[in-house]
């Protein structure tokens, strides 16, 4: 009998699930955005806003439905994964708000389309549902390697979600950028689904490539090649991102791909090869692109010297509206200083354009400050690395390569959107995770999170006892 | 898989050092470049988001500032009497920025100053509106409206200074502009501005500051004081050594006197019939260098602060012997501002002594807290007690029986002395002359006002009749009239 006992102990030692810890966490992640609220309306009215029951509660249910969720259908979750979500989530419903209020953007809005409404209702139906969907996804998906029987279906889905938006009548050309459709009375980012789809298909596709893409190679200058049939994969990937940026003028989100495409296949293969063809391959065709696309060249030219650009381009021409969009935007960074004017008190409603979607991480730099916005950067960053551990204490290679595509990719946007609005990088259009407005992102995103709960439930259980053999009943100890 | 995996994770590690890099260079070292950049509007946004300080004469506003609703700058500048201030309060416009008072005191007047600090502190907590704080100036309305009503429509400028502390009694310049016209950033003001800007005449020129002219005769109170300074007159009522005609060193032409009984003329006989020939040889005698210390000392070859900023007035000091001559007596080389001139005949009214000129008295928080009071401050002493008595003597001379009989006030127990001077300009003179005037007023208890006036030039006035004495002493005489008006 002892000696079954000493093979089971080990599993036996319950591993911490960590769910009280996430519950600590949540209630950090509720109260410091209503306390954010608060905030607001006293500098901005005088008064304590009266919204302020409704949000507190709101946010509160949605975090404790979610933490139910977890802790009956994956009690042995990241404990930090939806704190952090959530905190971002509520920030990004509060800053949403308080650029609802500004005289200035209802002005705006009044002059351009005859009337304003407000964003933040929207956005709290929109986390709702992100959160219906995270739940869903607890819900339905068990076992996140069911997800590699869909290899093929997902690979399709992607590539229908990314030319949706060139479909004629259903796609809108919204300032540039065709990255949107309209269905009802509804926009939607198809891409930020996609994101999730493509990384399901690279995920299953190179588990079962990834041998042959990392053993059958050549040797060439120091680099393995791989064989031309191999190659097929990374170029039609990098061909239609190429199409993606040509064609819907979105260099974000092909950025996105071909980068998350080049990290997984790393990733499965250890070749360092890939990365270096994949950097070449990228440049090359950003390169190509931009000397074609006028849309890309104002970019260009308002990231290297915003000021100059303003003085030098044609009044009213769209290179000056872009840089003249980036000198807003730098400006209110470095209106903000270290502390920030404090919520409420900035004036990074002067970007006017997308203020509480694509530069909403400028009301946080100028009305939080530098150490705001460090902060945020360092709440993603979390997200990132939680992401990252769950990849490294995956079991399965299909998980470790979920997991690190989807945070591969998260990361790779919080750059994109971060780096190009702090013009770091040329600015494109797209949106940071859980923060700005949105109904497309803020729900893709809550999914990816679902996503990455299962992987790291399934990572951090603990394994199974082995069934005790009814062999070891049977053997007698003979003494001697 | 694991190792790639910690390399990629490494990656997106440096990709958020990345952000954080970038966001400390701009959030922390571009910061005050892009705070306070031109098209940076969050300056001007801030300094009408509050109600405005004002900027106060003898108690009263001079400007005010009123709720627009506007959703970018919520208040909006207003002016009292603009034309007749804006030498003094410049303007604060919502397009245009802001100058003089306005600009140098932004601070206290947005209530944004580090002074401020407690008062914003304290309405935080008591949820008082923050406000903006007020600048108390010097200022004295009634010999302001005198100057500003004595210029008319002529062009020109009046500096009137209490001698004894330096305070700025009046400044005024013709022709003028209304700082409230372009205060807000509508077409209509953009439409002010340009036509301003436009103007030939030169409105929003603050020529009392900023304008340098050629001062002519009323530099000749200059030379007198280097010559007595320099011990090269001791009694002015002695004769001089000065030839009729007189030739210019270095020259053939001769000196031209426009008053006979020249030759030989006293230093007070001198000044009261504006002899050029005698000041010319004495500015001679004294030398380039000593000519140029006795004018420094009064304020000349430097800007001046009151806080405005004025123009520096010149006395070249690398001119030869000719030029020296000529500028003796207020020409070649030598321009002025009308508050240089009046700095020289506070100076001399003051018995010696230059005070420094300033305009603001003091700074006032929103709660009516003394933030800052400006005492009076000696500049420097151009010249002796003796020698400046001696020239008041001179001065008062001129008044009494000279080419200043307009200035006088007959008023027992007020002394008044003065200086004419029609100064050349243009090439070969042709333009009309400047009428320049300079006076002070004095009691038992010393000097309260002293007084500088110049006009350009006059339509409608034939040139004989430009002349300090006829155009600019009755100003001179209306201003120096309201301040003792005003005292007593």
């Amino acid at each position: 009998m002892s000696v079954v006992t000493n093979t089971t102990t080990i599993g036996a030692i319950e591993a911490p699930s960590r769910r009280n810890t996430e519950l600590a966490l949540l209630a950090f992640a509720v109260v410091i955005p209503v306390f954010a609220y608060l905030n607001v309306g006293l500098a901005l009215d005088g008064e304590v806003p009266s919204g302020m029951l409704g949000y507190g509660l709101g946010l509160g249910l949605l975090a404790g439905v979610a933490h139910l969720v977890v802790r009956r259908f994956a009690p042995y979750a990241d404990p930090l994964l939806l704190p952090l979500a959530t905190l971002l989530n509520g920030m990004g419903l509060v800053l949403i708000w308080r650029l609802d209020q500004s005289p200035r953007l209802i002005a705006l809005a009044k002059r351009q389309y005859g009337a304003f409404s407000a964003s933040a209702p929207n956005q709290m139906m929109y986390s709702a549902i992100g959160i219906a969907m995270f739940v869903g996804v607890l819900l339905i998906l068990k076992d996140h390697r069911v997800l590699q029987r869909y290899t093929y279906i997902s690979m399709v889905a992607a590539l229908i979600l990314l030319l949706l938006p060139l479909v004629p009548g259903l796609g809108t050309d919204s300032f540039g950028a065709k990255i949107w459709i309209r269905v009802g009375g509804f926009s939607i980012q198809p891409g930020e689904f996609a994101k999730l789809v493509l990384a399901v298909f690279f995920s299953g596709y190179l588990m079962v490539k990834r041998d042959a893409l990392a053993l059958a190679s050549r040797r060439f200058m120091g680099l393995y090649l791989p064989r031309g049939r191999d190659l097929g994969p990374i170029l039609t990937i990098w061909a239609v991102s190429l199409l993606i940026l040509v064609f819907e003028n979105d260099l974000g989100t092909s950025l996105l791909f071909f980068g998350m495409f080049v990290i997984m296949l790393y990733v499965a293969t250890e070749r360092t090869s890939w990365i270096v063809m994949g950097l070449l391959m990228a440049t090359g065709g950003a390169v190509f692109v931009s000397t074609f696309a006028s849309h890309v060249q104002s970019r260009v030219a308002a990231w290297l010297d915003p000021f100059e650009c303003l003085k030098t381009a044609p009044e009213g021409s769209n290179m000056a509206y872009a840089c003249d969009q980036m000198t807003q935007v730098l400006m209110s960074f470095g209106s903000g200083g270290i502390l920030g004017t404090g919520l409420g008190q900035g004036n990074s409603d002067l970007i006017q354009f997308a203020a509480n979607s694509d530069f909403i991480f400028a009301t946080v730099g100028e009305e939080l400050g530098l150490t705001g916005v460090m902060v945020f950067l360092l709440l993603y960053g979390l997200i990132i690395e939680r992401g990252v551990r769950t990849a490294l204490a995956a079991r399965d290679p299909f998980g470790k390569l979920l997991a690190m595509g989807l945070s591969g990719a998260f990361a790779l946007q919080i750059f994109v959107v971060a780096g190009g609005v702090m013009g770091l990088i040329p600015l494109t259009g797209m949106t940071m995770p859980f923060l700005a407005y949105g109904g497309s992102s803020v729900i893709a995103n809550w999914a990816l999170i679902g996503i990455l709960i299962r992987i790291s439930d399934t990572a951090r259980r603990p394994a199974p006892a082995p069934a005790p053999s009814p062999d070891a009943e049977m053997t007698q100890v003979v003494r001697p | 898989m694991n190792k790639p995996l910690r390399r990629v994770a490494i990656f997106c590690g440096l990709l958020v050092l990345a952000l954080l890099i970038r966001d400390n260079w701009i959030q922390y070292v571009r910061a005050d470049e892009l705070n306070s950049h031109p098209r940076n509007k969050r300056v001007t946004i801030e300094r009408y988001a509050n109600e405005r300080g004002n900027i106060i004469v003898d108690g009263k506003p001079i400007t005010g500032s009123v709720d627009s609703q506007d959703p970018y700058y919520r208040f909006k500048r207003t002016y009292t009497d603009g034309p007749m201030w804006a030498p003094v309060t410049g303007y604060a416009s919502q397009a245009y920025d802001a100058n003089q008072i306005e600009k140098i005191e932004d601070g206290i007047l947005t209530g944004n100053d580090d002074r401020l600090f407690f008062d914003r502190t304290l309405a935080m907590f008591t949820g008082d509106k923050k406000k903006g704080g007020n600048v108390v100036t010097t200022l004295s309305s009634a010999a302001q409206k005198a100057a500003f009503k004595g210029l008319g429509s002529k062009t020109g400028a009046v500096v009137a200074i209490e001698p004894r502390t330096g305070k700025i009694l009046a400044l005024a310049s013709t022709p003028s502009y209304d700082p409230s016209s372009f205060a807000g950033y509508s077409s209509k003001d953009e439409k002010a501005w340009v036509a301003l800007e436009e103007d030939k005449n030169k409105p929003k020129q603050n020529r009392a500051l900023r304008e340098i002219y050629p001062p002519g005769s009323v530099f000749k109170v200059v030379t007198a004081a280097a010559a007595l300074e320099h011990g090269k007159v001791t009694d002015i009522d002695a004769a001089t050594d000065t030839p009729e005609p007189y030739k210019i060193p270095l020259s053939t032409v001769p000196m031209k006197n426009h008053a006979s009984g020249c030759q030989n003329a006293s230093l007070n006989e001198a000044l009261r019939i504006s002899c050029n020939s005698v000041f010319a040889k004495l500015g001679d005698q004294v030398g380039r260098d000593a000519m140029a210390e006795t004018a420094e000392k009064f304020g000349f070859n430097a800007e001046q602060f009151t806080p405005v900023r004025s123009a520096a007035s010149v006395y070249d000091k690398k001119m030869d012997r000719g030029g020296n001559a000529l500028s003796s007596i207020g020409q070649f080389n030598t321009a002025t501002t009308p508050l240089q001139m009046a700095m020289v005949t506070a100076a001399i009214a003051n018995d010696g002594k230059l005070m420094k000129p300033y305009m603001i008295d003091k700074l006032v928080a929103p709660n009516l807290d003394v933030i800052k009071q400006n005492e009076p401050e000696e500049m420097s002493r151009p010249l002796s007690q003796r020698n400046a008595q001696l020239i008041q003597t001179m001065m008062e001379n001129v008044v009494e029986n000279g080419t200043g009989g307009k200035a006088d006030l007959n008023t027992d127990g007020v002394k008044v002395g003065g200086k004419t001077g029609t100064a050349q300009h243009g090439e070969k003179n042709a333009k009309r002359p400047y009428a320049w005037f300079i006076s002070y007023a004095k009691t038992d208890q010393g000097s309260p006002v002293a007084v500088a006036v110049i006009v350009e030039d006059s339509a409608g006035t034939s040139r004989e009749d430009i002349s300090g004495g006829g155009l600019a002493a009755p100003i001179a005489k209306a201003v120096m009239k309201a301040v003792l008006k005003n005292r007593s």
